[in-house]
């Protein structure tokens, strides 16, 4: 596979130098393939918000490089700009950056800092739009009348209006209900299917990871603990505990009725293995549903 | 980055100096800045010079800290420098082109940069060694017989305990939306003036409607808890005179007088 963004014994101090020094995340080493959906989970203050900054230049590392499709994102100011509209960087509660009059003036605004041309941004925000079912109705309005799940939709569309080849979303779903998570998520899931961009998905949330991430990468204590497919990790559900963090509620489920006694295979952690499996089961037993 | 900004920041400590009623700290620094401009001569300077450096190792409050405070006003530090050494009148001991130096000249000019330095330093102490909290409250103490003539003194100190509490709160909220902006190619720092200052609108913008809507809450907040100004409050933590508290005021009162002495006999 094509490696898209690969990362180099990375590290980064806050406040160096000062009573205040904090190591935020300590020798990193990644890569991350094109196409390829990952899931980022870890607890709070465990780096990866820190470590996502890194990802489109934001933040410059205390030591360690970054390479996007094999150029160096810090060789020089120009590159560090530029991989901006490459690696697409939606932050926790993006709907506090809306500032525009309408709401298709604020999707604009990114495709507009790449100085594209009049036709070519009107294309990408309604493509955009699109993506996140933000209806043309809605193009005037101020983004301010909206409701919150609609300005984070359009907070979304924003930044993949700039179509960067990778987009990294921290927390897309915090604070939503279940239905505007879902919407949301499902909304990701198509993005990606139609484009084929990279997507990184910052969660606490297990269920999310395990329903659409095909790789998770799990961080504790500034460093990556856990890199592998969703059922290599979760299947290490005692060690994710162990680290203050979840399993998938399909994974929990499963565990206890194992511990009942009933033989279900290790990889489990979405809501459709688990029922595969317990029918597979009923049905060794000679019943039928 | 903006996080490094110390100004007005509280280190908290347990010396003689943190302990202080804040009344107290108040009046020692108009005191203290009533005593700097009266100084004129060498020996009253190395007076004050002396107090200063003293009460900063009493707050053990490092050097470093109290320099670093000085910084963002280095500019104005040299500009003063600069206009005392070449526009106090004297015999000129040195000239290169239509600067000339004089002794009165160098003599003026430290002396004025050491004035402001002690200045900044010595209020930098009261805000370095004294929680917003119980400066404001002190304030309001220290005010409070203007309550007589219908100065809203609750109000006015309670607005400004509200907005040393939310500097910290809307300086993060500075930088996460920089941050956003940016990955979204907004560019802060090249450009022509004009442009720069069209840049921050989308920083401005979401920072107001975020402040106005946490007003909001914090208004709500407070009336759900029955806040209703001033009138008949109590107070959890009452401020207290202690007999240090005396000892300071009359040093305080003695440097005072020492200078206005020296003024006098101009040394």
């Amino acid at each position: 596979m094509d490696c898209v963004i690969r990362i180099e014994a990375l590290s980064h101090i806050y406040s160096r130098g000062t009573p205040f020094e904090k190591v935020a995340i300590e020798d990193i080493n990644l890569e991350i393939y094109k196409g390829q959906m990952v899931g980022l989970i870890g607890h709070t203050g465990s780096g990866k918000s820190t470590f996502i900054q890194h990802l489109n230049g934001l933040l410059a590392p205390t030591t360690g490089r970054i390479f996007y499709e094999g150029a160096d994102i810090f060789a020089s100011k120009t590159a560090t700009r530029d991989v901006r509209f490459k690696v697409g960087l939606v932050f926790q509660y993006p709907e506090y950056q809306l500032f525009e009059e309408t709401v298709y003036r604020d999707i604009a605004f990114g495709p507009k800092n790449m100085k594209l041309s009049e036709a070519e941004v009107d294309e990408r925000v309604r493509e955009a739009a699109q993506f996140v079912g933000i209806p043309e109705e809605l193009f005037e309005k101020s983004p301010l009348e909206l409701s919150g799940g609609q300005k984070r939709r359009i907070a979304i569309a924003g930044v993949i209006a700039m179509r960067p080849g990778v987009l990294i979303l921290d927390e897309p779903t915090a604070g939503l209900d279940p239905s505007g998570c879902e919407g949301i998520l499902q909304n990701i899931v198509d993005y990606r299917r139609k484009t084929g961009s990279t997507v990184i998905l910052v969660t606490h949330s297990m269920d999310d990871a395990a329903r659409i991430a095909e790789r998770i990468i799990v961080f504790a204590d500034g460093r990556v603990a856990m890199d592998g497919a969703p059922e290599a990790v979760f299947s290490r559900a005692d060690e994710l505990l162990a680290m203050g963090l979840d399993v998938p509620a399909p994974t929990s489920i499963a565990k206890a009725l194992r511990q009942k006694g009933l033989s279900l295979p290790d990889a489990i952690y979405t809501l459709d293995q688990l029922r595969d499996a317990v029918l597979a089961l009923a049905g060794g037993g000679g019943e039928t549903c | 980055m903006l996080k490094d900004i110390t100004l007005g920041q509280y280190f908290p400590g347990d010396t003689v100096v943190h302990r202080l009623d804040p009344r107290t700290k108040l009046i020692l620094v108009i005191v203290y800045i009533a005593a700097l401009f009266i100084a004129v001569g060498y020996v009253s300077y190395a007076m004050m010079l002396a107090v200063t450096v003293s009460c900063i190792a009493v707050s053990r409050i490092s050097p470093k800290t109290i320099l670093k405070g000085l910084k963002p006003l280095i500019f104005i530090i040299v500009l003063t420098a600069l206009l005392n050494l070449f526009y106090t009148g004297g015999e000129p001991i040195a000239q290169f082109w239509i600067f000339k130096f004089t002794w009165e000249g160098i003599k003026q000019a430290s002396l004025m940069v050491l004035r402001i330095m002690m200045l900044i330093s010595g209020t930098f102490l009261l805000t370095y060694t004294t929680s917003p909290i119980a400066l404001t409250d002190g304030l309001e103490k220290l005010l409070n017989p203007l309550k007589k003539i219908k100065v809203p003194v609750h109000e006015m100190s309670m607005m400004m305990s509200m907005a040393l509490r939310f500097i910290p709160t809307l300086v993060e909220e500075t930088d996460k939306i920089m941050s956003a902006q940016k990955a979204r190619g907004a560019d802060f720092e090249t450009g022509k003036l004009t442009d720069r200052a069209k840049a921050l609108l989308p920083l401005l913008v979401p920072l107001f409607v975020s402040a106005f809507r946490r007003a909001d809450e914090l208004a709500v907040a407070m009336e759900s808890r029955c806040y209703h100004g001033g009138e008949g409050r109590t107070r959890m933590k009452q401020l207290r005179m202690h007999s240090r508290d005396a000892w300071a005021l009359i040093l305080g009162a003695a440097v005072l007088a020492a200078t206005i002495v020296m003024n006098v006999y101009g040394l």
